[in-house]
């Protein structure tokens, strides 16, 4: 080197420029990729509102589908929606978590485990309409529960059961095995360690990954349609053996009309779907932070 | 062979008597068939280098090791004449006669009372609980910190609270004897005071084994002190004995620093 060893000017070399030119590059082409995706789904929900927006009323959510467009609202739907996303609720929870807590907390490393947790990964990546063919030929079929309610409910539910496992499963490994040591070093059982320590721990993870799973089930199409969901139903849901329909179908359904006024009320749908998915976040969020804050 | 010196047990029966305990962690040998009586109401400290098996022996005591995938003791270790590892002996309550306290502290992420409060429940226990949850933070010397929020999360509470909460929350449970597994060792030299303090009050009522790191502090604290090496007992004796006199050259040149 040339250059005395003790001065600085502070200047940049030729091949500093460079380098600093690709920094920049690199940072707007990661940008530029951050953009697309909001874009993209702000042309989407803007395109929805303009459409459907106009038709968005009280008399929208309380009618029934018709074959007028005017007259026709989502009422059935978003009931069936609703009984659909609480019953899949009620069933998948309970299952999902028991089965996280018997594969963190009591299962031998063994290989028996690591096929059940082989399985389960892999079948939070089987296409939902093949859950939706088992749900027809074991709920429908099989077990004479007829296209009803109680049949999708069960299908959704196998259908989210390993998202919501893994979801646990993760949040129950979060919690500090010093914690556990604790509990068991004070005379507790098994039992008592996991329903008094670690599930109220974990509980904040789970209930974000159920909720978040529910919002993968109330936008599913295809598996209930293979169970039987019907696109044209003119009364509201009363037990689970009823007869049903979801928003996703009702939307499809009307998109798939020629008449350019279907295509409105479809737009005015998903907006209504759109809201019942935030609702649901909003819970999930404000749950999380209700138990965060207990601890 | 080990060195074991005169160990004076008051003529009272020791607390526990560990005989050819060994531990295996699938293939490798933790714990080589160590023979040790810990005297009641005594405190016995166990050194050594690190991986030299004391914790691991210390978590035989109240069957912790049994928590551990592919652990595995052999031998006996006596308690009130049964056996710990005898098949009909439940390691739930095991744990609750010997506690155990460990080295970085573990609240549980709720109140202070509810810290203490735990123990005494699952364990049935019915009674006035308010007024072992003042008992015990007392006995952990404790009680005029934290008297006036019981309420607040254990996690505000300074480290060196926090372990003495631990150990308050562990003799909430009322047992006969506590195991302490390098209770001092994340804490700062004036916490770390307080805690040997409160050994050395804690051993009027219990029997106490604790693992350290730290000679001076086993110096400190212990009546007996037992070193290990390699997941062997090298000595074990009196403790001014161990660390003034040593049989063992390897015991005398660990307690002199020249290894470990």
């Amino acid at each position: 080197m040339s250059e005395p060893v003790n001065s600085f000017d502070g200047a940049r070399s030729s091949l500093d420029r460079r380098r600093h030119l690709k920094g920049r590059i690199f940072a707007v082409l990661c940008g530029t990729a951050a953009m697309f995706g909001i874009v993209a789904l702000a042309v989407l929900l803007i395109d929805v509102f303009i459409d459907g927006a106009g038709e968005l009323d009280i008399q929208f959510l309380t009618s029934f589908a018709s074959r007028f467009a005017e007259q026709a609202g989502v009422k059935a739907a978003l009931l069936g929606s609703i009984w659909i996303l609480g019953l899949t609720a009620l069933i998948a929870f309970p299952i999902s978590v028991g089965a996280a807590i018997y594969l963190e907390e009591y299962a031998g490393k063994n290989w028996i485990t690591r096929l059940i947790q082989l399985n389960i990964a892999n079948l939070a990546g089987v296409p939902s309409i093949v859950y939706g063919i088992l749900g027809l030929a074991l709920f429908v079929r099989a077990l004479g529960l007829e296209r009803t309610i109680l049949s999708g409910a069960l299908t959704l539910s196998i259908l989210i059961l390993p998202i919501i496992i893994m979801a646990s499963q993760e949040a129950i490994r979060a919690v500090p095995s010093s914690i556990r040591e604790a509990a068991y070093g004070l005379g507790a059982t098994r039992w008592q360690v996991v329903s008094q320590q670690v599930l109220p721990m974990a509980m904040p993870g789970i209930l974000t990954g159920t909720i978040l799973a529910l919002s993968r089930a109330v936008g599913e199409t295809a598996p209930l349609i293979m169970v039987g969901a019907v696109g044209f139903i003119a009364f509201a849901p009363s037990g689970v053996m009823d007869q049903f329909t979801v928003l996703p179908l009702q939307i499809y359904n009307w998109i798939s009309r020629p008449q350019v006024e279907f295509h409105h009320i479809a737009a005015a749908a998903i907006l209504v779907l759109l809201a019942l998915l935030l609702t649901m976040n909003a819970a999930a969020i404000l749950l999380r932070n209700r138990y965060q804050n207990r601890t | 062979m080990a060195t074991t010196h005169d160990i004076d047990t008051d003529g009272q029966d020791p607390a526990l008597e560990a005989r050819a305990v060994s531990v295996f962690y699938g293939d490798k040998q933790a714990v080589k068939e160590i023979d040790l009586v810990i005297p009641a109401n005594k405190v016995v400290a166990l050194i050594g280098p690190s991986g030299c098996g004391k914790s691991t022996l210390l978590r035989c005591f109240n069957r912790m090791n049994d928590l551990v995938a592919g652990a595995r003791v052999e031998g006996e270790i006596n308690f009130h004449g049964t056996n710990l590892y005898q098949d009909d002996v439940d390691p739930v309550e095991v744990r609750r006669r010997i506690g155990m306290v460990f080295q970085k502290p573990n609240p549980f992420p709720k109140s202070i009372y509810n810290n203490l409060a735990f123990g005494p429940k699952v364990n049935g226990f019915k009674g006035d609980l308010d007024g072992l949850v003042e008992e015990s933070l007392k006995q952990a010397a404790l009680w005029d910190e934290v008297h006036d929020r019981l309420s607040d999360s254990a996690y505000a509470l300074s480290g060196g609270q926090q372990q003495r909460l631990c150990i308050a929350r562990t003799l909430a449970v009322k047992p006969e004897i506590v195991l302490m597994d390098e209770p001092a060792s994340a804490l700062d030299p004036i916490a770390t005071q307080r805690i040997e303090e409160l050994i050395f009050e804690l051993k009027k009522q219990y029997t106490i084994v604790i693992v350290t790191h730290n000679m001076q502090q086993a110096a400190r604290i212990s009546d007996y002190t037992a070193f290990l090496y390699m997941g062997e007992l090298v000595e074990y004796g009196p403790t001014d004995l161990l660390f003034t006199n040593p049989s063992e050259e390897r015991t005398e040149a660990y307690v002199t620093g020249r290894f470990g």
